[in-house]
């Protein structure tokens, strides 16, 4: 049986992409998959009584070697924030290339506690910060130095004892450019530094906590227990950074989706259905209901969603073990149509990330094409014509061309760039100024311009010569000559209109990361929760890949 | 030392800054990028341009063809660039191009280069006395490493390079009857054994 990839129009619609839950594909996953043979160290672990210095952690294999460098430092209360804006956090880290020399290491003391303000160099990979949960880190710091564990409930609302506030590779702040690391196979998949420096982060905050404890009573201070530290992730605070990203990376985007929609048409085909995938399948869907069940926030808007999906994820349950038998053929094709006719949005890519646990042999090969040579496809093949161009929007965008952009409602907001910290924001073009300096993310109103245009051109006119008298358009015509190759490529919604609900597209990106728990704070901005439940770095090598489904928290 | 990812970044922006499209900038981005790339000074002539660009005027050459004469200003390298990327295709079959008048066409220098790759070929391109190899995007060759590059180019000529060798036939025999001192020469027994396949594939 041939089963199609589903419908773009579907799958690439906001409140679809917000639905998104981690995956097997998720980078965390594959990251933990691709290092659990690599050597893991604590190189150096400098920290004072109050845990303030300095940390290096590595990953090693043959002669290549990558170094956590963490800088801890004391900052006063009214300096701690979460936002963009802060200037000075708990703690900075830096992911070397390499071991770093005592020069290194001084040199990245001046500049990575700086952050955006510091200058790295092309010896660095990545750059983050982080800051802590105080009331955790103080209450974890407490029970520890008295010889007691620390009280589960809170840990379990909380979930880390360190959130981070940004994280930046690729080239930032003189970062090392991707094409100097891209050929080295073990980072042949995206964001897999970042993956590394946040999962190494998160050992040096039980490290620390654990040193702090200890030199506040040494007599009677207790280790955190190795149980509990491995249900503890990192949180992370991300606001509308990450929103363009997803816009401005077009085949990047499709590969992800694409390796998601790939793995969801295959399991559809498989005609027989083992028992141990069977099993493995419904074991994770029934222990994933604590995920759902220890998933606090307060937001209104994610409380809904988180209701539907336990009431979803109840009656699937109930539907597998008293009305369906995977015996029959084609099980999951079966089950993704049940799913399609009974459940919510969210429930769907929920039941869709777990149906992806029992086939490695599915998942690694995607994992692997999940990356995208971008520079391959970003020039516009000019000798083609403009109704080819006519056909491809016709056919890509056809939701988007049904979008009224002469109505306000539909053109209420714009992305622009603040020039105080040089991050995306969102703000109401008829409320706030500085919508003439709108960021080219308006992808839907411009293809429809395009559109628009193009109804008045001739049929055999070259693309090179449209574009001289139309060079306003060229960002667009240019996307639709990638979609025509990539059908995920791009959001078929409006980016711009009065009730867009910009998570939607952080959910997206983060679900890929692997994050769990999303509690939105606005519309705008969200927490995260990574690696909670994961393997600590000793336990890696023999790690059980279904940990995310078995945490305790 | 700054990240070419940054200066990609940048240049985009202050591209859309000076007026061009985001299309446009983009493809600024990304050719000053490979100009840094390779070594040649990409940021700080696109600087002068657009300082220039806001007191001098600088003509837009949208139809490129054989022969091409600013009427009293330097054409804009970038437009010239872009269409030049755009018209790739029709004139890769013209032996020779001519320009006259152009600005920072170190600027320009750029967009040849990736025309190189799109087309396969190749190109060729003299500035006044200046001679220049574009390699297929891959390098840039030219006389210019420790020269300030002129911000005008008054005689302008690009020539496609046939795909061809380097090298004569009889150089290239040359070396290969060297190479074949690494063969063993096959006796009776070798011919028999040693292929693998069979001696005849009528069975």
């Amino acid at each position: 049986m041939k089963v199609e990839l589903r419908d773009p129009n579907t799958i690439m619609k906001l409140s679809r992409l917000g639905s998104f839950h981690q995956s097997k594909l998720s980078f965390l996953r594959s990251f933990l998959s691709e290092f659990k043979d690599w050597d893991y160290k604590r190189d150096l672990f400098n920290l004072d009584q109050n845990g303030f210095g300095e940390a290096v952690y590595s990953f090693k294999k043959k002669s290549r070697v990558y170094s956590l460098v963490c800088f801890a430092n004391e900052i006063k209360d009214e300096e701690r924030s979460d936002r963009v804006i802060a200037t000075k956090w708990d703690s900075a880290f830096t992911l070397h290339d390499g071991i770093p020399s005592s020069d290194d290491i001084k040199r990245l003391k001046n500049e990575v506690p700086k952050q955006e303000v510091g200058r790295l160099s092309f010896k660095e990979l990545t750059l983050s910060r982080a800051n802590k949960s105080v009331r955790v880190f103080n209450h974890v710091v407490e029970s520890l130095s008295e010889g007691n564990q620390p009280d589960l409930d809170l840990l379990s609302k909380v979930g880390y004892l360190y959130r981070t506030t940004a994280v930046y590779g690729s080239g930032k702040f003189g970062l090392a450019d991707r094409f100097r690391i891209k050929n080295r196979e073990e980072i042949n998949g995206p964001f897999r530094l970042e993956m590394m420096l946040v999962y190494l982060v998160r050992q040096f905050t039980f490290d620390q906590v654990n040193h702090v404890a200890h030199y506040k009573n040494p007599k009677k201070a207790v280790k955190l227990d190795e149980q509990i530290c491995k249900n503890l992730g990192i949180g992370n605070s991300t606001g509308l950074g990450m929103a363009p990203f997803i816009v401005n990376h077009p085949t990047l985007l499709n590969n992800w989706i694409l390796s998601r929609e790939t793995a969801l048409k295959k399991i559809r085909e498989i005609k027989v259905v083992k028992n141990k995938d069977s099993e493995l399948f419904i074991d994770c869907v029934k222990k994933s209901l604590k995920n759902i069940t220890s998933w606090n926030t307060d937001s209104e808007y994610q409380q809904i969603k988180i209701k539907a999906l336990l009431k979803d994820v109840e009656k699937f349950i109930n539907y597998i073990e008293n009305n369906f038998d995977f015996k029959i053929k084609y099980a999951f094709n079966e089950i993704y149509l049940w799913l399609e006719k009974n459940s919510c949005e969210e429930c769907i890519e929920y039941i869709v990330s777990i149906m992806m646990e029992p086939y490695n042999n599915i998942i690694k090969p995607l994992v692997a094409n999940m990356s995208s040579d971008e520079d391959k496809y970003f020039n516009i093949p000019a000798n083609r014509t403009t109704k080819e161009l006519m056909d491809i929007i016709e056919t890509r965008y056809s939701s988007i061309l049904k979008i009224n952009f002469d109505q306000k409602e539909n053109y209420q907001n714009f992305w622009f760039i603040s020039k105080n910290k040089e991050e995306p924001r969102l703000a109401d073009r008829f409320e706030e100024h500085g919508s003439e300096l709108e960021q080219p993310l308006a992808i839907a109103r411009d293809v429809k311009k395009l559109y628009e245009k193009l109804l008045s051109e001739k049929n055999d006119s070259t693309i090179a010569q449209f574009l001289s008298a139309n060079s306003e358009l060229r960002h667009v015509v240019r996307r639709a000559f990638i979609i025509e190759k990539f059908p995920y490529s791009e959001i078929q919604d409006n980016t711009i209109g009065k009730s867009i609900v910009p998570i939607d597209m952080l959910r997206l990106k983060l679900s890929f990361f692997g994050a769990l728990k999303f509690d939105p704070r606005s519309d705008k901005w969200l927490r995260i929760c990574m690696f909670q439940g994961a393997p600590l770095p000793s336990e890696l090598k023999n790690h059980d890949e279904q940990w995310v489904y078995k945490t305790i928290n | 030392m700054r990240s070419l990812s940054e200066i990609e970044t940048a240049v985009k922006r202050a591209s859309k800054a000076t007026g061009f499209s985001w299309g446009v900038s983009e493809e600024v981005g990304k050719s000053v990028r490979q100009l840094e790339l390779f070594g040649l000074e990409g940021i700080k002539n696109l600087n002068k341009y657009y300082k220039d660009k806001t007191t001098k005027k600088f003509e837009d050459l949208n139809l490129i063809s054989e022969k091409n004469v600013a009427s009293s200003e330097p054409y804009c390298p970038i437009i010239l660039g872009i269409s030049f990327l755009d018209q790739i295709k029709s004139l890769e079959n013209l032996k020779t191009i001519n320009f006259k008048n152009i600005a920072y066409p170190i600027l320009f220098l750029s967009f040849l280069s990736r025309a190189s790759e799109i087309s396969g070929k190749k190109i060729h391109a003299r500035f006044d006395q200046n001679e220049i190899l574009l390699n297929l995007n891959v390098n840039i060759f030219s006389s210019f490493l420790n020269q300030e590059f002129p911000e005008f180019a008054n005689e302008i000529e690009i020539k496609f390079v046939n795909n061809q060798d380097n090298f004569t036939e009889t150089e290239w025999n040359s070396l290969y009857k060297l190479a074949e001192n690494t063969f063993v020469e096959e006796s009776e027994s070798l011919k028999q054994g040693a292929a693998g396949a069979g001696l005849t594939d009528n069975d």
